[in-house]
This record gives structure tokens, sequence and C-alpha cells, in this order.
């Protein structure tokens, strides 16, 4: 089986965030950027345990700049077979999903595997697009996957409970939590990763439709009324009259 | 025109449908046009989501599997043959899916998980939350055609019309290829991303069978229950309570954590929350620091006390 797992570089989840030039930009000094968890934890783990488990291939893709290379190298060291990366610097997901559908369409890739969302802007959304571009199914927040043949089982995350449903590859699915157990490259893995192919595919040029414009931080919080836990009522009271929640 | 997809669960429109709805309605104010909205399959009482603002309502007859194929072409061929170029959904996990495949369809431009309604002068901008709940992004919409999904919990269903006809709308309805075999959903509680009052707790609590008082907190007060994520790892409640960046992500108007420390992962599914209560014996807890409330106690004690004292309150 051929598989293809999209990957995205975000800042780390405890990174600080702040922006530059008035709010226009956000401000990545200082920033720690890791392969987003969703990706690189669920979707490319079970992406490799498919294809230990049936043969085939894994590829990793992503959209960015040459500064990427190092999020890259990690995905192959843990067991990607090879890697593109299309050079571009994304600025909306439209966008992204074009390039990638654009690269993967001639591929033949029997799976294309996305993380639920990134940690940076939780948007959900380069999945379902590129999905649509190559007119494959989708199947959105997966928790468990099966495939038997060209045959998939996939159990996904709905409010409040799952759903399963079969599809035939190939489809395109997001992966949540529970696909698959975060590995750590080993040495063996990192030393290989330098050898294995990266190639450097240059963008289509797709178009932009929406984009960030600016960023505010959300209001801080203006510290904490502490309660004496034997005084509940006045707990309740102040949920009641102050906050107006209950 | 602006087309609201309202989604339903087994024929009725839950309360992040009506949210849509009137968001849609807003949306249609400020571009100066109509709001009408499009329902998919055997639905109850359609015809009252025109007290929340929809000019008209539209139902296409399809009662297969979800698919987002089949779902992405329903919508997109309502909105091309009722002339909508904005099309709005809810940020759920069916609206998700198709979010992507619309704005893919259409050529639009998408912002998904929008928290208020838009502004346009000109320039439709729209804004949302970013980076886990750490900032508030705005964007830029170019294109003619848009597509938007809707937080819930962003705005209140506002009730200001009347109910109004239905509409049976003929579109092709595209052949899908996904198969439900099975849907297994909680009955008789809110679902999380849908909740407006969420009682949680975490390791503190030491064990699954002590559950009990931060159910009985959650009846009094009529909410869901959450936990952390070693909770959920180490199989003391389901997967889907579990509330936290690789969990769910909530945004309840109260939001109350017992004997959990407030690790920055779990902070960043929970810090869209309008007001959070931190009970916790160790006063060090980082969570207070996020918290608007905070017992510095046991919560084997609390618990029970703040329960009796909610009873009290209701009676």
């Amino acid at each position: 089986m051929k598989i293809l797992v999209c990957v995205s570089k975000t800042p780390e989840t405890t990174s600080k965030i702040s922006f530059t030039d008035g709010g226009s930009e956000f401000d990545t000094n200082g920033v720690n950027f890791i392969m987003n968890p969703y990706d690189e934890w669920y979707a490319l783990v079970r992406a490799l345990e498919l294809k230990e488990k049936a043969g085939g291939s894994v590829t990793i893709l992503n959209v960015g700049p040459a500064a990427n290379d190092a999020v890259i190298r990690k995905g192959l060291a843990i067991g990607a077979d090879n890697a593109v990366r299309i050079n571009a610097e994304p600025q909306s997901a439209l966008f992204t999903a074009k390039e990638i559908a654009n690269y993967a369409k001639s591929e033949g890739f029997d799976l294309v595997m996305f993380g639920k969302e990134t940690i940076d802007y939780n948007g959900s959304e380069v999945g379902a697009m590129v999905a649509e571009l190559l007119d494959m199914p989708y199947i959105s927040f997966a928790n468990h996957l099966e495939i038997d043949g060209n045959k998939a089982t996939i159990s996904r995350d709905i409010e409040g409970g799952t759903e399963v449903a079969e599809v035939e590859t190939p489809f395109a699915l997001s992966a949540s939590k529970g696909l698959a157990e975060q590995r750590i490259p080993n040495m063996r893995g990192i030393m290989m990763a330098k050898r294995k192919p990266l190639t450097v595919v240059e963008p289509s040029g797709a178009e932009d439709l929406a984009v960030t414009v600016h960023f505010e931080l959300p209001e801080e919080k203006s510290g904490v009324t502490l309660i004496e836990p034997e005084n509940m009522e006045e707990l309740v009271r102040l949920l009641h009259e102050e906050a107006k929640v209950i | 025109m602006v087309l609201v997809f309202a989604e339903n669960t087994k024929g009725n429109f839950k309360k992040v449908a009506l949210e849509t709805v009137t968001y849609g309605k807003k949306t249609a104010e400020v571009l100066g046009t109509d709001c009408a909205v499009l329902t998919i399959g055997t639905v109850n009482n359609a015809g009252d989501l025109g007290k929340y603002g929809a000019s008209k309502v539209y139902n296409v007859a399809y009662d297969g599997d979800f698919d987002s194929q089949v779902y992405t072409g329903i919508i997109a061929a309502a909105a091309d043959s009722l002339g909508a170029d904005t099309v709005i959904v809810s940020h759920t996990s069916t609206g998700k899916s198709v979010l992507g495949r619309l704005a893919a369809r259409m050529n639009a431009g998408s912002v998904a998980g929008v928290n208020a309604v838009p502004t346009n002068d000109g320039t439709f901008k729209v804004t949302k939350s970013v980076f886990s709940g750490k900032a508030i992004a705005a964007y830029e919409v170019k294109s003619e055609k848009r597509v938007l999904s809707v937080m819930g919990n962003s705005l209140p269903p506002e009730e200001t019309g009347s109910a109004v006809e239905v509409e049976t709308l003929n579109v092709d309805v595209p052949q899908g290829r996904v198969t439900v075999k099975e849907t297994k959903r909680e009955e008789g509680i809110v679902p999380l991303p849908e909740a407006e009052l969420v009682v949680s707790a975490g390791r503190g609590l030491k064990g699954p069978e002590n559950w009990g008082i931060v159910e009985d907190l959650a009846t009094a007060l009529g909410a869901t229950t959450a936990c952390s994520r070693p909770v959920a790892d180490s199989g003391w409640r389901p997967h889907h309570e579990h509330v936290g960046q690789t969990g769910v992500a909530i945004r309840p108007n109260l939001y109350i954590a017992a004997g959990i420390s407030g690790a920055i992962q779990h902070l960043a599914g929970v810090n869209n929350s309008k007001v959070i209560v931190v009970i916790n014996k160790d006063p060090e807890a980082p969570f207070f620091k996020a918290a608007d409330y905070g017992v510095v106690g046991d919560a084997f004690e609390v618990l029970p006390r703040l329960t009796e004292a909610v009873k009290k309150m209701k009676a």
C-alpha cells in the first residue's frame, strides 16, 4: 500500500505566543518548532504500522520553506521511506491543499493521512480540501483504523461518542488520539534519515483566498478569587450573582 | 445570499444548529441580504428555524449514511441553485468534515471555527481563536465566495422571528462511498463540545470508584462530566470525556475542575471557558493561575459540599 502522510510544522505546545509589527505577524523569536503532534503521533505512526504489516511505502509531505527540513527529517527518522517538501510559505489552508493535491494527483496513493488539526491554527480544513481535490472519500477524527485488502474499517470521534464506518481505498482520513501511540526515533533511525530522499518540489502558485491580517492576545484573567473550602454557599452565590453562569 | 446548513441529530435540531442559524442571520444583516437555511433528510419542525432568523428553510431528501462527499455535493448544489455566495456550517464533527470540501469545491475563502459575527467595510473580516486559545486572529476573506464554520457557544441562539415554510429542494444527490456500520452516542447528556456547564476531575480523585461525587455535582447543576488525560488513559473514564490538547476542546460558560493540576496541554482544551473554578488541595497547582475562582481543599470534602450548596440554591 502506498501511503502519503501530510505533516505540518507548529510551535511547541508550551510556547509563549506573541506578535510583532502591531499584531500583524506571529513572533517566532525563541519559539521551538515541532511536527504537529496529531500528524506525528497518530497519522504517521499508524501509517508505519500498516506498512510494517502489509508492505508498501510511507511518504511524508510538508508545504514549507527549507527551514522545515529538520522537522521532515524527524519523520524520516521515525520510519517514513521518503519525503517531499513543496517549497512555499503557506498562508492559507486552500493554498496548502491545492499544492498537496497537485503533487499527489499523479502519484497513485491508496491512503492520504492528516492529523485532525494543527495546534496553531486549529482549522481541521486541509484534509477535507485535499480529499475533495483528489475526489476521495474522507473520514475525519479516526481513532481506529484496520485495512484488509482494499477495505478499511474506521472508528471516528463524534460528539459524545463514536461512529464506525467502512470505505474502500483510495481514501483520505484525519487522525485523532487513539489511532496509534507516539514513537521516539532511535539512533539508527536518525542516522538512516540522513540518507533517505527528500525531494523539493516548486509550488504551482495557488492563490490565497483567506488570510490572517491581525492577531490579539485574549484578555488576561484578573486573578483568582479564593473561597474557603468550608464555605461552598459563597462559591455558589458568586457563580450565581457575580459570574451569572448558574 | 447566505446559506446556513443546519445539521440535525435523529431529525432534531440541537442548540449548536440554532446558534449557527442565528450567526447566519447576523452575517446576512452585515452583508445586506437574506439568510436561507438548508436541512438534509427527515427532520422535525424545520420551519421553526425561521424563529432564529431563517428567511426560508429548504430540505433535501437524503436519509443515507453520513458521507462528507454526499453532504458537500448537496450543500454546494443548493448554494448554486439558490445563488448563495456565503455558506455557513457548524464547527462540529459533521461541519468540519464538509467545510474544507466545500471551500475546495466552490473555490471559496474559508475560515474554520469563527467566534464572532463578521464585519464588512469593503473587506470581509472575521475572527477565530488560534494557538489553542492563546490568541485571537482576524482573517480577511478576499474571494466573492466564502465558507465559514461557527464555533459552538460563541453566541446564544436568538428567537427574533416566526416559523417559516419549508420547501423541498430537488438537487442531484451524489452516490456515497462511505457506509456507516454503527453509531454509539451516550443518550440523554449534552455532548462536551456543546455543553454550557462542565464538571471535570483528574487523578486527584484517586480511582474510577470515586466518580460518584463528580456525577452528583454534575447532576445537581445539569452539567456534563469531563476528565483529564491521565484519567482517560487509565481507562477510569471513557475517551470522549477527555478534555485538553489531544482530547476535546470545550468552551462552556462554567468549567469546574477538581483534582486537576492544570498542565498546559489541559489548559489548551479549556482556556476558552468563560468562568473556571479550580478545586485542588495543592495551593501551588498551576491551574489556579488560569482560574476565576479557586478552592484550596480536598475534593472529597469540597465536591459534596458544593453539590449541597447548589441544591439549596436551586430549591
